[in-house]
């Protein structure tokens, strides 16, 4: 019978340590997205092992570093909803954490898991984006620009782990999930806004989460109605099982529109 | 001492506490020792020819049992309508569909299981398929349904012509498929499993392992939803476990996982219907043209009495002096269709409401009152040439139902219109015709030597409220305590056949007959001592008559009713439907159990909201896309309405205290009511369900 | 591995990769918690670990060392129904039982964490629990009969 072993490093420093040792590894955090391609033997290559990060004390936890907020990469998404600091500094982490899954999958999805799974249609990523936040890891800092290399692939290397997620404070963002239905859907169009700086951030609408640079370009000189026609352009929607890439265009011009509106001037 | 009868009282559910303990055993919880695992392997193709099946030598085959098509006994059929479905595909066979069962194979476990399975190599010759509907050429069956003359054209009047579609539904019963098979003495098998039917599964298993009456043997465990679902695809799951069990020397368990049971098992008959109706002016009704297909998928399954419900409904509950309803079902290598809740009514019931609102459109009326000048009233004669002679619920449930419809305003949010609209629907409670007659559903009932009572039947328990209504209608008939009646497990060694759990018939025709033995046996026990039995056995009444050829008479026994008002938010800027509430007014005839009356009502209601807006499944090459929970999506708490049931009793003579049968009724009206909603709140008018966002908002866009 | 599990400490020697889930069915015999899906969609499999519900498919068991794991079997003390699985039967929030488990476990977190609930607030905190059967409404009307 093909058994994965189970790895439950103490710290982070041993976490470390056993993920660059250990062949055939895979990292397990609140396990939503990992558990279930594991139980349907989906992962390529197959693991051997998965080391689990997710009570590691150094990776929990909301803190003010500097100027920025830092939210541990294991920090659950019900944690992160509740914290008094996010709520006051990053209500729109708030609310686009509120639309993930339902209580059960925010009680054990995190942004670790979901920054390395980079998949297009994370729905807090488009957010990150949206605030340039940075990717902590044990051995440096990713602008989070730089982080979705391609589909379902990051900067990170072989052996890297995210520690941490860092948040710039003062910005204010917009966030909107479109999806099939009210919870535990995958998203259609997930798009988050600040108009300063301009970003324009949008998942579900290309092979990674976006950031729409010629609408944001528009918006940069306030051109409202520009941007709405650029982002049309920006995107490269697909046909798929959830919808079709004629209305993720219709959608993504609309949300944007609204979300603009409700961001201050 | 008279105990208070619990008719009409919402009492605890018989089996409620187990089931909020934990303590229900469903049949993946129960443990049977030395058990092997078992597994389907299935066409990739939806249609080919098998060249050959070859089983890899590099790996051991000795730790696993293989069965194919040349190790079935009897009969390589699947025992429903028509012999068409084989239970395996054999060698040189033709393959109809996807997921088409080829190879069975079992092991003590499931690693070595899924081992195996990646060791198996079926070479399959590709034909082509037909996918599509329209282009299907093989046709499973058609009817006709005449009274009077149709019109094409009327001097004093319109004619409104519209084509709707309906689209594929998966039951989603929260618990999947399974069954456990067990070899026992003398050549017989057991089969534990999810089930709403024992005795279907019980001659399926007949026929396709050479079994007589009592080497057979089905239990109905604890079933975890059914919907029609558990109606006849169990038979296949049952006949491949025993196939197992039997080669094996030992029991197997074969339990679906969701994406197989996504993949692989029957939906909702998906269809195109036409409406051509002629009226007058002033709104009189005067001819309705109808033609009906209905997308069986690869075989026949139940399809021709799918088609027949669907027929007789096709008109809705209007009466019109001109009906020709043309039905016909088609074959396509997609994956069977079969029973759903509802089971082609709601699907022509879909096209028959909306055709009011479009009628009333065209002549400037509203469509609540064009529905009261056409509904069916007591002694109006249906399509069929019915009379109805009792129990018509029409213009009741309009009356509850907009008498209780909160007042709509608009909403706050500016991107948000809302909207409202209506729709009254029929139901026929029973089986359709002859098919109760048939049946001759038969229960045992017994008096025993304790003092308490026992009911024998073979219908099923899946949630809807057997075995405490059953208990209830016993015991109130014998005047003694709910605590004193039980039943016997629906285990085929045991209980007699008392027809399907199916076509909302148990409450209102089984239901009757535990009445009857109830009081026959009281009546008895004042001369004789207990033990006694009696078996009652369902007898057409002489007022019914049906001609099967024809399709002309009394199609059902009575109709249930139910008018449901439904209010939408469309988002304008993502075409997104939300239904905020429902309200449904149904003519039950009388509620023996008003929460468990309700909670059918609800539940069905849901289902239907679902089938309307977001449960959708794409087809690509012959498979269905949607075959993972994370893609095929119901609705959840958050997505659903808040829904009012007002119960209007309005009693049939031959149910038991006057109750008609109500399990289906729920799933016709919410579709059509949505779809004029929307029209209300947008000015759009779909024609296809689901009505998606990407639909919403195109439509929209073009207007 | 140890943890508490419906407040009795429980020892096991199991690989630490598998599911929460199996463990419970099949080496502790615990069949109260359900399987529908296996991809964290349903809500079937619920379970409490350290107060929060998670859907027992997604976790690991090396990762409940040292929790509290509640599961439906859990809740009656000794025998004696909760107000909430009383309501549950008196308001017919059970149907075919099958989602009722871990609809039970969402619900006794829900009540356990908010002082006084809304049915929006209910229907929020179940939206991770499908139910096919009862349209969710008495399973609404069920939970706030046992709110504040």
């Amino acid at each position: 019978m093909h058994e994965v072993n189970y790895l439950r490093p103490k710290n982070l420093a041993e976490a470390v340590q056993l993920y660059r040792i250990t062949s055939g590894c895979r990292l397990l955090a609140g396990g939503t997205d990992l558990m279930v391609m594991l139980h349907a033997r989906t992962l390529r290559p197959e693991p051997r092992a998965l080391l689990d990060v997710w009570s590691l004390p150094e990776l929990k936890g909301v803190r003010r570093v500097n100027e920025t907020l830092e939210i541990g990469a294991a920090e659950s998404y019900t944690a992160i909803i509740r914290s008094p600091d996010v709520q006051r500094d990053l209500p729109a982490l708030v609310a686009a954490a509120g639309t993930i899954g339902a209580a059960q999958i925010q009680n054990r999805g995190t942004l670790g898991g979901n920054l390395a799974n980079a998949s297009p249609a994370g729905d807090t990523l488009p957010l990150l984006l949206a605030y340039d936040a940075v990717v902590v890891t044990d051995r440096r800092s990713i602008a989070i620009d730089k982080f979705f290399t391609g589909y379902r692939k990051t900067a990170l290397q072989s052996d890297e782990l995210i520690t941490a997620v860092r948040f710039p404070l003062g910005r204010q963002v917009e966030f909107r999930k479109v999806g099939t239905r009210a919870a535990q859907a995958i998203s259609k169009v997930v798009m988050a806004v600040s108009r300063r700086p301009a970003r324009i951030a949008i998942g579900s609408v290309a092979e990674v989460p976006l950031r729409a640079r010629g609408a944001e370009s528009a918006l940069e000189r306030n051109d409202v109605e520009g941007a709405i026609a650029a982002v049309a352009e920006d995107i490269r929607p697909i046909d798929d099982v959830r919808s079709t890439a004629a209305y993720r265009r219709a959608v993504t011009q609309n949300v944007l529109r609204q979300l603009l509106e409700s961001v201050r001037t | 001492m008279v105990t208070t009868s619990t008719i009409g009282r919402s009492v605890p559910r018989r089996e409620g506490a187990a089931k909020v303990t934990g303590a229900a055993r469903y049949t993946d919880d129960l443990v049977v020792p030395g058990a092997w695992y078992g597994k389907t392997i299935r066409s990739t193709v939806p249609r080919g020819r098998i060249r050959s099946i070859t089983l890899d030598p590099t790996f051991d085959w000795s730790r696993v049992v293989v069965v194919t098509a040349d190790d079935i006994p009897g009969d390589n059929v699947v025992q429903l309508i028509r012999d068409d479905q084989p239970v395996l595909a054999p060698k040189g066979g033709e393959i109809r569909h996807k997921e088409e069962p080829i190879l069975l194979l079992a092991a003590a476990d499931r690693g070595t299981l899924e081992e195996a399975a990646r060791h198996v190599r079926i070479d399959l010759e590709h034909l082509p398929p037909v996918y599509a509907l329209e282009e299907a050429t093989e046709v499973f069956t058609t009817l006709e349904i005449s009274k009077g003359t149709v019109v094409n054209d009327l001097e004093d009047g319109v004619v409104v012509e519209r084509t709707f579609r309906v689209g594929l539904q998966e039951q989603l019963y929260i618990e999947p498929q399974g069954a456990i098979a067990i070899p026992e003495a003398n050549g017989a098998i057991k089969v534990i499993g999810s089930l709403q039917c024992p005795y279907y599964v019980h001659r399926a298993l007949k026929r396709a392992l050479k079994l007589n009456d009592q080497q057979a043997v089905v239990v109905q465990a604890e079933t975890g939803g059914g919907f029609g679902g558990k109606e006849e695809y169990p038979s296949i799951v049952a006949v491949h476990a025993a196939l197992l069990a039997r080669k094996a020397g030992r029991p197997v368990r074969l339990i679906y996982d969701r994406h197989e049971d996504l993949a692989a098992t029957t939906k909702r008959h998906p269809g195109v219907i036409t409406h051509r109706t002629a009226v007058k002016k002033d709104g009189t009704l005067v001819s309705q043209d109808i033609e009906i297909v209905l997308d069986g998928g690869a075989y026949c399954t139940l399809t021709p009495v799918v088609l027949s419900r669907a027929a007789i409904h096709a008109a809705g509950a209007y009466s019109c002096p001109n009906v020709r309803i043309r039905a016909r079902a088609v074959a396509t290598n997609t994956p069977p269709n079969g029973a759903f809740r509802g089971f082609g009514a709601p699907q022509s019931l879909f096209a028959a409401e909306l055709m009011v609102e479009h009628v009333a459109e065209r002549l400037g009326m509203s469509s609540v009152d064009l529905r009261r000048q056409w509904m069916l009233r007591l002694g109006d004669t249906t399509a069929t040439g019915q009379v109805l002679t009792e129990s018509v619920g029409s213009e009741l449930v309009l009356d509850a139902a907009l008498k209780a419809a909160p007042h709509v305003g608009t909403s706050e949010r500016r991107h948000v219109r809302r909207g409202r609209g209506l729709s009254l629907v029929f139901h026929g409670s029973g089986f359709t015709g002859s098919g109760e007659k048939k049946l001759q559903g038969t229960i045992g009932f017994e008096a025993l030597a304790d003092g308490t009572f026992r009911i024998l039947t073979a219908s099923t328990e899946i949630g809807q409220g057997t075995k405490t209504i059953f208990c209830q209608l016993a015991a109130d008939a014998l005047g003694v305590g709910l605590d004193k009646v039980v039943l016997a497990p629906q285990d085929t060694s045991l209980v007699p056949d008392s027809g399907p759990t199916v076509a909302s018939r148990t409450a209102m025709i089984v239901g009757r007959l535990v009445q009857e033995a109830a009081t026959e046996v009281k009546e008895r026990l004042k001369r004789e001592q207990a033990p006694l039995r009696v078996e009652k056995s369902y007898i057409q009444p002489d007022s019914i008559h049906w001609d099967e050829n024809t399709y002309r008479g009394d199609a059902y026994p009575v109709y249930a009713w139910a008018c449901t008002i439904a209010d939408v938010d469309v988002d304008m800027t993502t075409g997104e439907v939300r239904v905020t509430d429902l309200v449904t007014a149904v003519d039950c005839g009388k509620a023996l159990h008003p929460v468990m009356a309700e909670g059918q009502i609800e539940g069905g209601c849901l289902q239907a909201v679902g089938w309307a807006t977001i449960e959708e499944i794409k087809m690509k090459d012959g498979g269905y896309q949607n075959d993972r929970l994370a893609t095929y999506l119901i609705p959840t708490a958050l997505d659903a309405p808040r829904i009012r049931t007002i119960l209007v009793e309005n009693p049939y003579s031959r149910g038991p205290f006057g109750a008609k049968g109500i399990g289906e009724l729920p799933m016709d009206g919410p579709a059509p009511a949505i779809i004029a909603a929307i029209h209300d709140a947008t000015g759009v008018w779909l024609d296809e369900i689901p009505a998606t966002p990407e639909k919403v908002l195109a439509a929209c866009a073009s207007r | 591995m140890r943890f508490t599990l419906n407040g009795t400490a429980v020892s096991l020697d199991v690989v630490g990769t598998r599911r929460l889930l199996d463990v419970l069915r099949e080496d502790l015999h615990l069949t109260g918690t359900k399987e529908g899906c296996g991809e964290g969609e349903c809500g079937a499999c619920s379970v409490i670990v350290d107060g929060e519900v998670v859907d027992s498919c997604l976790v690991a068991v090396g990762q409940v060392e040292g929790c509290k794991v509640i599961t439906v079997e859990g809740l009656a003390d000794g025998g004696r129904l909760t107000a909430l699985q009383q309501a549950f039967i008196e308001h017919g929030a059970a149907q075919c039982g099958i989602c009722t488990p871990g609809m039970l476990l969402a619900a006794h977190v829900l009540l356990q964490q908010a002082k006084r609930l809304s049915a929006a607030d209910v229907r929020e905190g179940l939206a991770g629990n499908l139910c096919r059967c009862t349209g969710y409404t008495k399973i609404i009307d069920a939970v706030l009969a046992c709110t504040k």
